[in-house]
């Protein structure tokens, strides 16, 4: 066959691909939906700040000081004072039914003891069955209570502390979580779409019958494999683009890195996601298998990519698995491009990894792919 | 004979919505079935036969009309109405994983029947069956034939008064075929139980004692089979020589007052509109010098005059010309064999699936392979469409080695599978377009064909339509067309008629002569007794090896005995495994 005929018959098979995926109103539908669902998801509801956060003051002392204690919790926009306890034994059906998350307590001899030039213990009560919010809520607390030391040494004349401390978050100046997520978000959803349209092509044709016709005609495994391949790149690049338009313009996440760097970077990791898709595809049977295989790939490869919870915090074992997820290298060039206005050179440590996944699982796919056949 | 009847519907009606149209499976049936008898219900796919069984076993409700089983009310008394019947759907539900015995048990137990009652109700099932000695065999490593027989045993282990059984003989080879109705006749006339049986082969129906004859959900006839054929008397005949039977027939097709033609190994069968002498059919073209003798008529003879008249139309004339277009390349008598195949083998494990056979084709020749699931054919064809390796032995395909050339080798193949694998959510112009395509072909080039396919498959009014949507013979002609968009040398049928009603068989058939007459090679697979004769000679396929090969003729003639002076193609199949069943327990 000529190498004309060739791209004749690849095009046409990829023209039969985006036919048969944009014709029909349910897959197309699962194309579109699901993804923007999930970016308005991530975009408004997930975040780690955490505002209005309703806390109980029990106030035993009647002084001067713990009024203005009192009045910098009142006018801080993060918390938002539910109850004002009279007695001890009030503060434990509150905290019980998720009333409040943080109870400040200030005891009797509070506004005695600052007079006097002392200093004061200052009780916080938290509701720690979520660690991770009963932290945030304390950082606020400790950051009020310090802003009150502050004030309080200066206007009366008092030695500051020895060492103060001055934060200034670098790349993400109000500490968003919204910056944080939303660029790991292009991830997840390419991979989520690429994975699902590569894994279900060939099931859906072995169950519907047509492989084997698909088989029957000069077309070699290998245009086979390429055929399917490429429409699962284009839409993860199209989709990877969509997000990155919503992002930046909607969601106002500050893009300063280079964009050339972040489309190879997608590039890459698409092709490691379209890889491991093919060979879940070359093994499933029907459908079905090939939509649990994808799942069964996808959670792994999110959890352990450091979308949410670092990787320096996991075991060390689970560590070096993280090392074959793609998602893992294309994260850190999202946040990199994204927030620290990274370029190819700073990249090229998060590209090669990336490659030999895609080349690896490609390779695989293919192999498997010829001694599947039957 | 004048009990109520067991099983009786009036004025029934079920439609089934599927992607914005409305299907009617059935459209007002009426009938009512005698007990202590098997009533056959037949028809083609799509005829609404197992929406038919599925109303009496009370699994779906009626949209108008009742149907009332063993005197109660199918649809409004479902629990016991199924408590009393036995239904064997199309796919038994045997568990795979299960031996015999323990799908049995299972069976027991779901349908109560009491420990003490097992031992001896087993015994008889089994004995019935002839399963006894698999007992502790896996229900998945069983047979076609075998599988069938357990799903009808368990569906029998508390012998219920109606049984009904859906297609129960589909795929199943001859001697399985033959074992199971001697099973159902025994069950009637022993067990005086009563049997609603579905099937899409026309001579099955000959079997039963009424039929019920059902197309697109309408009742067409219904009767003992005998009358139905007797309608025919006088209208039946053979015709042989001179030329080929497939010349002969292709001179009958069409003609006015002839219903049917058909090619039967060495003569053509012909039925006629009316009852004529045979001197004035002797003025039909190219039968001046025939032989033509009076043959008895036959049930099938009978349903293809019933949906002739139904649908208005004579046979279907033979098809030639516009479809054969670039494809003339007449055989020479010098020609090297289109397909050759020696000592092919192939092994899944440890089990030989085909075991060493040789046969060649030549250009313009049809060649049958037939034989059941599990015969080896569908092996024996993956690996001449390059889809599978095989293990040993030498395949040549239009010249071509498939080892080393096997692209080029499917670039002249054309290949029609009887799943008729279309893109479902793709237009019919799509799906010509993509096969043209991946056959190499672009521009106008592409454009030509797949204006012949439209216009030849008079397929122009549903060019946009989606395929999934067409009717299953429309389906049918969609898939031939697919396969011949790039002017293939070689076509290759796997199993193309299963299930289309006889008409459109027969013009599919048509077609196929007209493509072997102009030189393309033709190789089908087929459990379709029926249609092997068609072919010019064929091989019949047991256990992986060839029983016998030959032409359909001679293949019947060694069958002929004194109890049997015209064996049909199926008792020289059967008489065929039984003697490769013999030899092998001498050996």
């Amino acid at each position: 066959m000529t190498g004309n005929g060739m791209l004749t018959r690849l095009l046409a098979l990829i023209h039969k691909e985006f036919l048969a995926l944009l014709k029909d109103p349910r897959s197309r539908l699962v194309l579109v939906v699901p993804p923007m669902i999930q970016l308005l998801v991530f975009g408004y509801a997930a975040t780690f700040d955490l505002k209005h956060i309703p806390y109980a003051l029990y106030n035993e002392d009647r002084g001067a000081a713990s009024r203005e204690l009192v009045a910098a919790f009142d006018g801080a926009p993060a918390f938002r004072r539910v109850a004002t306890l009279r007695a001890e034994r009030e503060i434990t059906p509150l905290v019980d039914r998720r009333a409040v998350l943080a109870v400040v307590h200030i005891g009797p001899r509070f506004s005695a003891d600052l007079q006097s030039g002392g200093s004061a213990p200052l009780q916080v009560i938290v509701d720690g069955r979520n660690s991770n919010t009963a932290m945030i809520g304390l950082n606020y607390v400790r950051s009020v209570v310090e802003r009150f030391n502050l004030e309080w040494t200066a206007s009366h004349g008092l030695q500051s502390p020895p060492a103060r401390l001055q934060t200034r978050a670098w790349f993400n100046p109000n500490l968003e979580s919204r910056w944080f997520f939303i660029p790991g978000i292009i991830g997840m959803l390419t991979l989520v779409t690429t994975m699902l349209v590569t894994a279900l092509t060939v099931a859906r044709e072995r169950e519907q019958g047509t492989f084997d016709q698909l088989l029957v005609t000069p077309l070699r495994p290998g245009e086979i494999l390429l055929g399917k391949a490429l429409p699962g790149f284009i839409i993860g690049i199209a989709q990877g683009t969509v997000i990155l338009l919503i992002a930046t313009l909607w969601f106002k996440v500050p893009l300063l890195g280079s964009l050339p760097a972040l489309y190879a970077g997608l590039a890459l990791f698409l092709l490691s996601g379209v890889g491991a898709g093919l060979l879940i595809s070359s093994l499933a049977v029907t459908q079905q298998q090939g939509l649990l295989g994808a799942f069964l790939f996808m959670v792994p490869a999110v959890i352990l990519s450091g979308f949410a919870t670092p990787i320096a915090n996991m075991p060390p074992v689970v560590q070096a698995i993280t090392l074959i997820d793609p998602l893992r290298y294309f994260l850190v060039i999202l946040r990199k491009v994204f927030l620290e206005g990274a370029g190819f050179d700073v990249l090229a440590s998060q590209f090669w990894p990336m490659a030999v996944i895609g080349a690896v699982s490609l390779v695989l796919a293919s192999w498997l792919f010829r001694h599947r056949l039957y | 004979m004048n009990d109520a009847p067991i099983l009786e519907a009036t004025d029934l009606a079920k439609a089934f919505s599927a992607g914005g149209r409305r299907t009617r499976a059935l459209d007002g049936v009426s009938f009512a079935i005698r007990p202590g008898a098997v009533t056959g219900l037949i028809g083609p796919d799509g005829a609404g036969k197992t929406t038919l069984m599925r109303l009496a076993a009370g699994l779906l409700v009626p949209d108008t009309g009742r149907i009332r089983a063993l005197g109660l009310d199918s649809t409004g008394d479902s629990l016991a109405v199924q408590a009393a019947l036995g239904y064997m759907p199309q796919r038994f539900g045997l568990y795979e994983d299960l031996t015999v015995q323990e799908n049995l048990d299972l069976y027991a137990d779901l349908q109560g029947l009491p420990k003490t009652a097992r031992t001896e109700r087993y015994q008889e099932l089994m004995h019935m069956t002839g399963l006894a000695p698999f007992t502790r065999r896996l229900a998945g490593r069983l047979s076609g034939g075998m599988k069938q027989k357990l799903g009808l045993a368990c569906t029998l282990v508390r012998p219920p008064r109606l049984l009904l059984l859906d297609e129960p003989t589909v795929g199943v080879d001859p001697v399985s075929r033959r074992e199971l109705w001697s099973i159902v006749d025994r069950l009637v006339r022993d067990e005086g139980m009563s049997v609603l049986l579905s099937t899409a082969y026309l001579d099955e129906a000959e079997r039963c004692q009424a039929v019920i004859l059902l197309d697109r959900g309408k009742i067409l006839d219904q009767g003992p089979p005998a009358t139905i054929s007797a309608r025919m008397a006088g209208r039946t005949w053979a015709v042989s020589g001179p030329g080929r039977p497939r010349e002969v027939q292709a001179g009958l097709a069409g003609q006015s007052g002839v219903v049917d033609a058909l090619v039967q190994g060495d003569h053509v069968r012909l039925v006629m509109q009316t009852a004529d002498d045979p001197a004035r059919l002797a003025g039909l073209p190219g039968l001046e010098d025939a032989r033509i003798t009076a043959v008895p008529p036959r049930f099938e003879d009978g349903f293809i005059d019933l949906l002739r008249g139904r649908a208005g139309t004579a046979s279907s004339p033979a098809q030639d010309s516009g479809l054969t277009e670039g494809l003339q390349r007449r055989a020479q008598p010098g020609d090297a064999p289109v397909i050759e195949v020696a000592g092919l083998r192939r092994r899944f494990g440890d089990f030989w699936a085909v075991d060493g056979i040789s046969f060649e084709v030549r250009r313009g020749e049809i060649f049958g392979l037939l034989g059941a699931n599990g015969a080896g054919k569908s092996t024996t064809f993956r690996m001449l469409c390059g889809l599978l390796p095989a293990s040993a032995g030498t395949l040549r395909v239009a010249g071509l080695d498939l080892r080393h050339a096997a692209s080029a080798a499917r670039g002249r193949i054309g290949y029609m599978s009887q799943k008729f694998s279309l893109y479902g959510n793709l237009s019919v112009a799509q799906n010509l377009d993509f096969f043209a395509s991946a056959y190499g072909l672009a521009g106008d080039a592409r454009a030509t064909r797949r204006q012949w396919a439209l216009t030849e498959f008079e397929l122009t009014p549903y060019a946009e339509q989606l395929s999934a949507d067409l009717s299953l013979g429309y389906k049918q002609r969609l898939a031939m067309a697919c396969a011949l968009m790039h002017q293939p040398e070689i076509l290759f049928l796997d199993e193309p008629t299963s299930g289309v009603d006889p008409l459109a068989r027969r013009e599919f058939w048509q077609r196929i002569y007209a493509l072997a007459r102009a030189g393309v090679t033709i190789l089908v697979t087929t459990h379709f007794m029926e249609e092997a004769e068609y072919c010019d000679r064929l091989a019949i396929m047991a256990a992986g090896r060839i029983l016998a090969m030959d032409e359909p003729a001679a293949i019947k003639a060694g069958a002929r005995s004194p109890e049997l002076p015209d064996p049909s193609m199926e008792d020289a199949f059967v008489r065929l495994a039984e003697s490769a069943g013999e030899a092998e327990r001498a050996a």
